[in-house]
């Protein structure tokens, strides 16, 4: 029951983009396509649902005041927590490298697919974002965690091809010369967010 | 032959060139790295309920990306650029680090209502945009001067978001009340929106909007 409360204000209370405004660059700069929109939603899916769990290990058993305790008891108030940032942007982007290459090698045809996006999502805040709240929620377990990772991919898979949707279909309509491109997009995402906040205070 | 090197020498440029102007002045309008570039929204919006904690976010931005751009630039020959994503990481990893520890020891309340944002400089795509499109090609002084003028250019965007976020929202800049008792009694209302993460998003918007009447060159073409 606890990892569908997870999953569900992972996706819905605090969603990546509408909450945290994170992996807004890429959110803005490719969501003009739904088609290209969704594999970028899927490559942070999976990417979210990977490095997370790896996080939360390294969190638990190398880096939180008192983790290194299972090496032995002189080592149990040592705090590796200062090296937190350097770790997990390293994971990432070492995951990244190695997903994209067991992608092209076992799954050509997924590749072609997420192939141009997986370089890019090494740089996405919604990954490091992840982490980082990882980090501060303080999971009691792994399985958690990587719920909350998946639910937080899922999230921003919603938003960004919602929004690609909508894009897709306002360049029919008549929108003010400076307010064409970005400036509406801001303002359809304000309004999303808003739309968003309604679901707040869901608890299963 | 020594004729030429002396007018070489009273030929030397002004400490500041109108080159090196325009890096510190574009940012702040034309170019300006939110509002134009589009870099760096990531972790910007969420800081800017109150002034203050935008204030701290900027000075960590400004401090992040010259030291960023100095580095990259000093190093930018040595690195192989296979693997210059993961140093450009490491290197901006390390300098944020620094200033989160700063922050920790010097400000820890504004550094708990950072919370991960501070963290999430790493991955602000201004930093990392910056350092791909300029610091890897140019010689370290530019690089500098580009770093200072973006991390203005950021600065300003999210203070002015900031400080309409606070006044509006609860009537305060930077802790101090500005909508006195007397405007409450005659029946002003803080409005609760403003304080809420969606209202950001279309203030930038309006800010994109106001900029680009002005500027009808930056309309894009749908």
């Amino acid at each position: 029951m606890e990892l569908v409360n997870i999953f569900i204000r992972s996706i819905f209370i605090e969603n990546m983009i509408f909450a945290y405004f994170l992996g807004m660059c890429s959110y803005l700069a490719v969501s003009k396509k739904v088609n290209t929109a969704v594999g970028l939603g899927m490559a942070v899916i999976f990417v979210l649902g990977v490095t997370i769990p790896i996080n939360y290990l390294l969190e638990n058993y190398l880096l939180k005041a008192g983790a290194l305790s299972w090496l032995g008891p002189d080592l149990a108030d040592v705090n590796l927590g200062f090296l937190s940032f350097i770790m997990f942007i390293a994971v990432i982007a070492a995951v990244v490298q190695l997903v994209e290459m067991a992608v092209e090698k076992f799954s050509p045809t997924l590749y072609s697919a997420l192939g141009i996006f997986l370089p890019l999502i090494a740089v996405n805040c919604s990954i490091l974002g992840g982490a980082l709240f990882m980090q501060e929620k303080d999971f009691p377990n792994i399985g958690q965690a990587t719920v909350y990772g998946l639910g937080s991919g899922v999230g921003w898979f919603i938003a960004i091809v919602a929004i690609a949707a909508i894009r897709e279909k306002i360049r029919y309509s008549n929108v003010p010369g400076p307010l064409r491109g970005l400036g509406m997009a801001f303002i359809i995402t304000g309004l999303m967010g808003i739309a968003f906040l309604s679901f707040s205070g869901i608890k299963l | 032959m020594s004729t030429e090197t002396i007018a070489a020498v009273k030929e030397r440029k002004p400490l500041f060139t109108a080159k090196d102007r325009k890096l510190i002045t574009d940012p702040l309008d034309d170019d300006n790295p939110i509002t134009v570039q589009v870099l760096g929204i990531c972790s910007a919006l969420a800081v800017t309920v109150q002034v203050k904690p935008a204030l701290f976010m900027s000075m960590g931005v400004l401090f992040v990306l010259i030291m960023g751009n100095l580095v990259v630039s000093l190093i930018r020959n040595l690195i192989p650029s296979r693997v210059r994503i993961i140093v450009q990481l490491v290197i901006v990893a390390a300098l944020v680090t620094v200033v989160d520890q700063v922050l920790k020891a010097y400000a820890y309340d504004v550094s708990k209502e950072l919370s991960v944002f501070v963290g999430l400089i790493i991955t602000n795509c201004i930093v990392m945009g910056r350092l791909e499109a300029f610091a890897l090609a140019n010689k370290p002084g530019p690089a500098i001067l580009d770093g200072i003028g973006n991390g203005l250019g950021y600065s300003f965007i999210l203070l002015l978001v900031a400080v309409v976020r606070e006044l509006f929202g609860s009537g305060t800049i930077l802790g101090f009340p500005i909508i006195g008792e007397w405007a409450l009694n005659l029946g002003y209302k803080h409005n609760g929106l403003f304080v809420l993460p969606p209202m950001a998003l279309v203030i930038v918007g309006v800010i994109i909007w106001v900029q680009r009447s002005r500027n009808q060159k930056l309309i894009e073409a749908n």
